[in-house]
C-alpha cells in the first residue's frame, strides 16, 4: 500500500539476474530499502552495532541484548499484523509459554551437552504449535478484525492467570517448580558446547554478539519471506481478503501460518528472555505486558519490517530511560505515545521517517 | 426440601454467572454492536465506576445513589472521549481498539498514581440469606435481579424509545439515516456514552463485593470479552443466550474445580464457538429463525 512507489532502478534490475532468486527477494515491493544506498547504510549500521561492545561498558552492552532480545516479538507481531493484518493481542501468551517451556526443560535435564539449545528449539517450537493450534480456530472459524484481538488478548490474560495460581509445591514439573506469582527461576542461561568448555551465554559481551546474529538472520530471513510470493499473499490478504480469495489463495491457511510464524518468534523472545535474566513470572503474559509489543510495533511504523525493528529499539531505549525517573510515569507516557501515533502518525513514526527521507533522496536509498 | 435447597444453590451459581457475564458485558455490547468498535478501555469504565461509587458510599451517600453516581460520572467521561478521540478513527476499526487501549494504559497508571495501589473500599451490604441450611449472599441475589432489569431495560431503550429508533437506524444505514436528517455523530456520541455508563454502572454495582485496586477492571475483561463473540455481530439478539449458555458453563465449572477453570471453560467454548458459529449465536439464531 504505501510501498508501492518502490520502484528498483533500471541498474539494479541487471544485477538482480546474478544473483540466486533467494537473495534477489532481500529486496522487493513488501519492505522498504533498496538499492546501494539502502545497504551501505545497513552496513554501517551492522559495523557499529558490532563495534559496540568494544566502547561501551559491560551494563550498557548486557542491556543492549536485553533490548534485542525483545526484537523478534516485535517482528513476528509486524508480520501477523501489519503484513497478514490480523491485530493480535496474545503474542505474549506464546512468549509465556516459550518461556516456561525452556525453564521446565533446562531445569529437569540441566544444561549438558548444548542442551538448553535443544530446549530454545523445543520451546520456540511449542510457542508454534500453540499459536497454530489458535491460528486454525480463529482463522477457519473465519473470524476477523476486532475479533482477533479479542480472541488472542483473552487466551494470555487466561494463561496469566492460571500461571498465577501456581504456588505450591503440587504444581511441579518434574524438578521445576512454577512457583505462581512469583514466577519460576534458577533454570540455566543458553549455552553453547566448545572445545574447551562451554560458553555460558550471561547477560554480557558474548550474548550480545548472539543476539546479534539472531536479529540478522530473523531479520533477512524475514526480508526474504516477505518478498517472496508468501508475502505478496499476505499483503493481498491485508488489502483484501475477499479479492485474494477470488484469485484462489486459502487465505485461511495464509494467514494460519503468519499466525504462527509470529507465535514462533514471540517464544524465541521469551526464550531469550527466561535465559537472559533466568526468571519468568506470570506477568509477562498480563495486560501490561500484552500492551507493549503493541506499542512498539505501532510507533515504529507496522507494514514495514525494517520500521518495526528500528521503532522498538527506539521505544524500547525510551520506556527504559523514562523507567529511571518512574516506571508509573512511563506507562501513562506509553499510553500518550499510543494515542499520539493512531490519531497524527497512524503509519508509524519510524515509517513516516523513512519515507520523508526517501522522498528527500529522490527515490533512492531508504 | 433437600432436593429444592440444591435446586435453590444451582440456581443460584447459575444466576450469580449470568449476572456477572450480563452486567459486565452490557457496556462493551452496546458500544460494539452499535459502532462496531471495541472498547478496551471498557474496564477502566468499571474501574471508575467503582471508584465513585466507593467514595460516594463512604461519604453518606445511599449505595443506590452512589452507583448511580458511578454510572453518570463513567458516560460523561465516556462521551468527552469519544469526543476528543473515538469520533476521529469510525473509519479505522482496528486503530480504534488500539486507541483505547492507550487510553486505558493512561487510566489504569494514572489512577494508580494519583490514587495509589489500593483505596477502601465499602463492605458488601444486605447481609445473607438462609436457604435449606446454606446461607446465601442476598446482595447476589440483587445483582441478578438487576441483571433482568438491564436486559429489560435495554430492550425498552432500544425498541420503544425515539432515541431507539434512530440509533437503530444509525446502525443499519448511516448515509441512510443521515440523509434523513439524523445527526449520526450525535447518535454515535450518546451510544458511546451509554456503553461507557453501563461500564461503570457494572463497576458500580461489583464495587461492594470487589477490592479497589486500579486494576479491578482487568477481572472484568475476559468474561465480557467472550459474552460479546459468543453473541456475534447482533447483540440484541445475541447477547443474552451467549450469556445463559456461558453462564451454564462457567458455573458448572466453578463449582466443580474452581475460579479458574470457570474463566478456562468459557475461553474454550468461545474457540469452539467462533470455530462451529462464525457469526456467533446472534447469526445462527437469525438463520436458523428464517
Amino acid at each position: 500500500m504505501q510501498n508501492r512507489d518502490v520502484t528498483l532502478t533500471p541498474g539494479t534490475k541487471v544485477d538482480r539476474k546474478k544473483l540466486p532468486i533467494w537473495l534477489s527477494r532481500l529486496e522487493g515491493p513488501q519492505t522498504v530499502g533498496s538499492g546501494p544506498g539502502f545497504w551501505s547504510l545497513f552496513v554501517v549500521a551492522l559495523i557499529v552495532a558490532a563495534l559496540y561492545p568494544l566502547f561501551a561498558n559491560d551494563y550498557a552492552v548486557g542491556n543492549t541484548a536485553y533490548f534485542m532480545v525483545w526484537t523478534f516479538m516485535a517482528m513476528g507481531l509486524g508480520v501477523v499484523w501489519g503484513y497478514a493484518g490480523a491485530l493480535s493481542f496474545g503474542q505474549t501468551a506464546f512468549f509465556g509459554l516459550s518461556g516456561y517451556a525452556y525453564g521446565v526443560l533446562t531445569i529437569n535435564f540441566g544444561s549438558a551437552y548444548g542442551f538448553t539449545l535443544l530446549s530454545l528449539l523445543l520451546a520456540v517450537a511449542l510457542g508454534a504449535l500453540f499459536a497454530l493450534l489458535i491460528g486454525y480456530f480463529m482463522f477457519f472459524g473465519r473470524i476477523r478484525g476486532v475479533f482477533i484481538g479479542i480472541v488472542t488478548l483473552s487466551v494470555t490474560l487466561v494463561l496469566e492467570a492460571f500461571m498465577a495460581q501456581t504456588a505450591g509445591p503440587q504444581w511441579a514439573i518434574g524438578s521445576a517448580r512454577l512457583n505462581g506469582f512469583n514466577g519460576m527461576s534458577g533454570m540455566p542461561p543458553l549455552t553453547i558446547p566448545w572445545f574447551d568448555g562451554p560458553i555460558l551465554l550471561y547477560a554480557g559481551t558474548s550474548l550480545y554478539y548472539v543476539l546479534l546474529g539472531l536479529v540478522l538472520f530473523c531479520y533477512l530471513g524475514l526480508r526474504m519471506l516477505l518478498n517472496a510470493p508468501f508475502g505478496n499473499v499476505l499483503v493481498a490478504i491485508r488489502e483484501n481478503p475477499e479479492r485474494a480469495e477470488m484469485l484462489g489463495y486459502d487465505i485461511r491457511i495464509y494467514q494460519m501460518l503468519a499466525f504462527t510464524l509470529g507465535g514462533a518468534l514471540a517464544g524465541l523472545s521469551g526464550v531469550l528472555y527466561t535465559a537472559w535474566g533466568q526468571y519468568i513470572t506470570p506477568s509477562s503474559m498480563g495486560l501490561m505486558s500484552a500492551a507493549l509489543p503493541i506499542v512498539w510495533v505501532a510507533v515504529g511504523g507496522r507494514s514495514d519490517i525494517t520500521a518495526t525493528l528500528i521503532g522498538s529499539l527506539l521505544v524500547l531505549a525510551t520506556f527504559q530511560s523514562l523507567t529511571i525517573y518512574g516506571s508509573q510515569y512511563a506507562l501513562v507516557v506509553m499510553g500518550a505515545l499510543l494515542l499520539f501515533t493512531v490519531l497524527v502518525t497512524p503509519n508509524g513514526l519510524v515509517l513516516e521517517a523513512m519515507h520523508a527521507i526517501r522522498r528527500l533522496t529522490g527515490g533512492r536509498g531508504q | 426440601m433437600e432436593l429444592l435447597a440444591a435446586a435453590f444453590a444451582m440456581f443460584y451459581q447459575f444466576g450469580d454467572a449470568f449476572a456477572f457475564l450480563v452486567i459486565a458485558s452490557a457496556g462493551l455490547a452496546v458500544i460494539f454492536g452499535m459502532m462496531r468498535i471495541i472498547n478496551l478501555a471498557h474496564g477502566e469504565f468499571i474501574m471508575c465506576g467503582a471508584y465513585v461509587t466507593a467514595v460516594a458510599a463512604r461519604t453518606g451517600l445511599p449505595l443506590a445513589l452512589a452507583i448511580l453516581l458511578g454510572a453518570i460520572t463513567a458516560g460523561l467521561i465516556g462521551m468527552l472521549i469519544e469526543r476528543l478521540v473515538i469520533r476521529h478513527l469510525y473509519h479505522r476499526p482496528l486503530d480504534s481498539i488500539i486507541a483505547t487501549w492507550g487510553i486505558s494504559l493512561i487510566a489504569t497508571q494514572g489512577v494508580l498514581i494519583v490514587l495509589g495501589s489500593t483505596m477502601a473500599g465499602i463492605g458488601t451490604p444486605l447481609g445473607s440469606v438462609e436457604v435449606g441450611g446454606q446461607t446465601f449472599s442476598a446482595y447476589r441475589l440483587v445483582l441478578m435481579a438487576c441483571a433482568g432489569a438491564l436486559l429489560i431495560g435495554l430492550y425498552l431503550l432500544f425498541y420503544h424509545t425515539r432515541f431507539g429508533v434512530l440509533a437503530r437506524a444509525t446502525i443499519q444505514k448511516p448515509e441512510t439515516a443521515r440523509a434523513l436528517g439524523i445527526d449520526t455523530r450525535r447518535v454515535y456520541g450518546l451510544t458511546f456514552g451509554l456503553g461507557a455508563a453501563l461500564a461503570g454502572l457494572a463497576g458500580g454495582l461489583y464495587a461492594p463485593t470487589m477490592t479497589m485496586v486500579p486494576t479491578m477492571g482487568a477481572t472484568f475483561i475476559v468474561e465480557s470479552f467472550v459474552t460479546v463473540v459468543v453473541g456475534g455481530a447482533d447483540i440484541f439478539v445475541g447477547a443474552a443466550p451467549a450469556a445463559a449458555i456461558l453462564a451454564v458453563i462457567k458455573a458448572t465449572l466453578t463449582a466443580g474445580y474452581g475460579q479458574l477453570f470457570g474463566q478456562i471453560g468459557l475461553l474454550v467454548a468461545v474457540i469452539v464457538v467462533i470455530r462451529l458459529l462464525p457469526g456467533g449465536l446472534s447469526a445462527w439464531i437469525k438463520k436458523t429463525g428464517r
